[in-house]
């Protein structure tokens, strides 16, 4: 088997694509730890587990490049460069938060980053990244755009109706289907008819399927795709097979799901365990590296909950601004 | 007669409605839940439990898992409706509607009309709305003025457990196409419910408290709202009759004209965004055909024309409470000349 070109990535860029998981990693458990305490209002969906896709994906794109995402939205917001803190603040209802304390955790945004907002609507960021590629493309900035979706949001037509858009406008668009077998508590073995590679190629998209917790295979698959269409070669499909550590949302009891089953993925296929396996194996990082980072990332992340905690809440003013920039 | 949660209150009429009439079916997502998944069946009962249990008494076949495809099983609803079934659909949150309000809109809204009088869709959608629960912009919304708008679609606010049970039975029993709308932070509130079916008549009004100096009319958990208010202001010495006039979709205008009439003063409580909707309704037609009865301006309250913020303190600035509405009372027992000051 070919060497992954993952595994020739710099020094740097291992370091960076560790500590991007494993940021995405803690923030989740700790806002899972928080949310048990009542002090985080509303839906939170919580993306632990998922971490090789948005990091593996988006390690190959930059602010001119754009970000579709999905309720489930932290881990693509961290990797899409995201300020840690500033996401903290808006699911914690704060004023110093990305979107000012209006959004909260599912509508996370920061346009200036390419980031174009997590997402309430299942399906609802599709036909946005058609949008983001239509306007890459006509300004030539070289730019491409991503669309993250579930297995659940596979199957709205918004999902189709983008793929074949994408298709007749030649849009520099990437699909990346992240399927953890699960929309809410229904098996996409269930609900996902026919095969979801066949349905790219249906469009006309090649599709790949990959390991998602695999960050190598990820990272060379998205690395391909994303090089393919942004040099004219048209849009791409990924699907990537991966798995959620917690409930649909904060809250959700599971009882879908198998006895031990998040138990069996976290011993058997984490993919940080693994990426540190292969990294310290081959020796392109030591132990030591990988724990400094660790490291580095608790206290950034402790220091985002302390500062969220103690930030101000939104003033009632500011409920009637942003509506409009002038009325 | 039982004490019933709202929640109970609209299992107990899914029910017992899929129990008198084969054809009654339900569908949505994960409203039984765990479908191809390898723990239990009937997993989530839809996302906040209502139709849990369903599943069990009456299979698969009648409660209908679906795909994330609100345009394809709504739309399939609406098509069954057509063709001899009794769907009730759950659509999870009204602000997906978004996603398939053609189907709603120009498909089971019209059929009866462009066909001439010959098609019927005896078709439900269920659906929650309402802020107070830290959804953000696109889970809160109430949107009801939206279909009240559409001729050929009836709309259902209950508002109470015993409300809810009486209104979907009718709903389910009704002929023609119904947006019946749950407000999400109501599902635990309870009260005494009958256990037997019974039926709530569209376009009834129905009074909540009488009084003889103003008249509140609200809608879903506003209603509640209003007879907060009215409490407080009774001991102030302002009496106020409280009207519910449960479907907004057809109106009971009638009831609300006689109300007026009688008080001369008119506060209209709604929790839907403040531009065309049900207040603003209510308000021309009772200032088109009761102007010479009133002794006051109408007053409304509303949320200012803002989407639904998350962060709490601006979510509970946002949605209308009693303070706002007793404020608003008051301001109509003010003399004229002061209010046009004002
Ligand atoms: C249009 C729409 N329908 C339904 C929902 C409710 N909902 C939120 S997330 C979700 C499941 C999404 O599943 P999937 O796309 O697989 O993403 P995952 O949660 O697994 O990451 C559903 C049904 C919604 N938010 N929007
Ligand atoms: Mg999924």
């Amino acid at each position: 088997m070919a060497m992954s070109r993952a595994l020739q990535l710099s020094r740097e860029d291992l370091l960076r694509a560790y500590r991007q998981m494993r940021t995405i990693r803690e923030f989740e458990e700790r806002v899972h730890a928080e949310f048990a305490t009542g002090d985080i209002p509303g839906f939170v969906h919580l993306y632990a587990g998922e971490e090789a896709s948005a990091v593996g994906v988006c390690m190959h794109l930059t602010d001119k490049d754009a970000i579709a995402s999905t309720h489930r939205g932290h881990g693509h917001c961290i990797a899409k460069g995201c300020d840690v803190h500033g996401m903290m603040a808006e699911i914690y209802g704060r004023k110093s938060g990305l979107c000012a304390g209006k959004g909260g955790s599912m509508h996370i945004a920061d346009v200036s980053k390419g980031m174009l907002g997590a997402n309430g609507i299942v399906g609802g960021g599709a036909p946005l990244a058609c949008g983001a590629a239509l306007a890459a493309k006509t300004l030539k900035t070289g730019g491409v755009a991503v669309a993250f979706g579930g297995d659940g949001a596979s199957n709205q037509g918004t999902t189709a109706e983008s793929m074949n858009l994408a298709t007749v406008w030649k849009l520099p668009v990437i699909f990346v289907l992240e399927d953890n077998g699960y929309a809410e508590s229904t098996a996409s073995g269930w609900s996902v008819g026919g095969d979801a590679i066949k349905r790219a190629e249906g469009f006309g998209i090649p599709g790949v399927r990959v390991d998602g917790h695999d960050f190598f295979a990820v990272h060379d698959a998205a690395g391909e795709a994303i090089e393919r269409t942004r040099s004219g070669g048209g849009p791409s499909f990924l699907h990537l097979k991966l798995n959620r550590y917690y409930g649909h949302f904060e809250g959700d009891g599971q009882a879908y799901r198998r006895d031990g089953e998040v138990a069996g993925l976290r011993a058997e296929i984490d993919t940080l365990d693994r990426f540190r396996r292969r990294v310290t194996e081959a020796k392109l990082l030591e132990e030591n590296d990988l724990a400094g980072v660790d490291r580095e990332v608790l206290a950034l992340i402790e220091d985002s909950v302390r500062t969220a905690k103690s930030a101000a809440a939104p003033k009632s003013a500011d409920l009637l601004t942003d509506v409009y920039l002038s009325y | 007669m039982s004490k019933k949660s709202f929640r109970q209150a609209i299992n107990e009429a899914l029910a017992q409605e899929m129990e008198r009439d084969p054809r009654v079916v339900i569908m949505g997502e994960d409203i039984a839940g765990g479908l191809g998944a390898p723990g239990e069946d009937d997993a989530w009962g839809g996302v906040l439990g209502v139709t849990k249990g369903l599943v069990g008494k009456f299979g698969r076949e009648r409660v209908l898992d679906t795909p994330i495809t609100e345009s394809g099983f709504i739309g399939a609803a609406a098509g069954a409706a057509l063709r001899g079934l009794r769907p009730v659909a759950e659509l999870m949150f009204v602000d997906f509607m978004g996603v398939c309000f053609d189907q709603i809109f120009n498909q089971a809204a019209k059929f009866r009309y462009m066909f001439g009088g010959k098609a019927t869709t005896p078709l439900v959608i269920r659906t929650m709305f309402g802020a107070g629960f830290r959804a953000a912009s696109q889970h809160s919304q109430c949107l009801y003025p939206i279909f009240t708008h559409i001729p050929g679609l009836k709309v259902v606010i209950p508002s109470s457990p015993y409300e809810a049970k009486g209104l979907l039975i009718q709903s389910i029993r009704d002929d023609d196409p119904v947006i019946f709308f749950e407000h999400k932070v109501m599902y635990d509130v309870e009260e005494e419910v009958p256990d037997e079916p019974y039926a709530i008549p569209f376009g009834e009004a129905r009074f909540v408290r009488e009084g003889d100096d103003v008249t509140i009319v609200a809608f879903g958990r506003m209603v509640s709202m209003a007879s907060q208010a009215a409490e407080a202001l009774a001991k102030e010495g302002v009496s106020c009759s409280v009207i519910d006039p449960r479907t907004a979709s057809p109106l009971d205008l009638p009831t609300i004209l006689e109300s007026v009439r009688e008080t001369g003063r008119l506060v209209l409580v709604d929790e839907a965004s403040p531009r065309c909707n049900l207040a603003t309704d209510i308000s021309a037609q009772v200032a088109e055909q009761a102007f010479d009865a009133l002794k006051a301006p109408i007053r409304m309250v509303s949320p200012p024309h803002t989407p639904v913020p998350f962060a709490p303190a601006l979510e509970d600035e946002f949605v209308p409470n009693a303070e706002k509405i007793a404020a608003a009372v008051r301001s109509t027992m003010r003399a004229p000349s002061k209010q046009a000051a004002e």
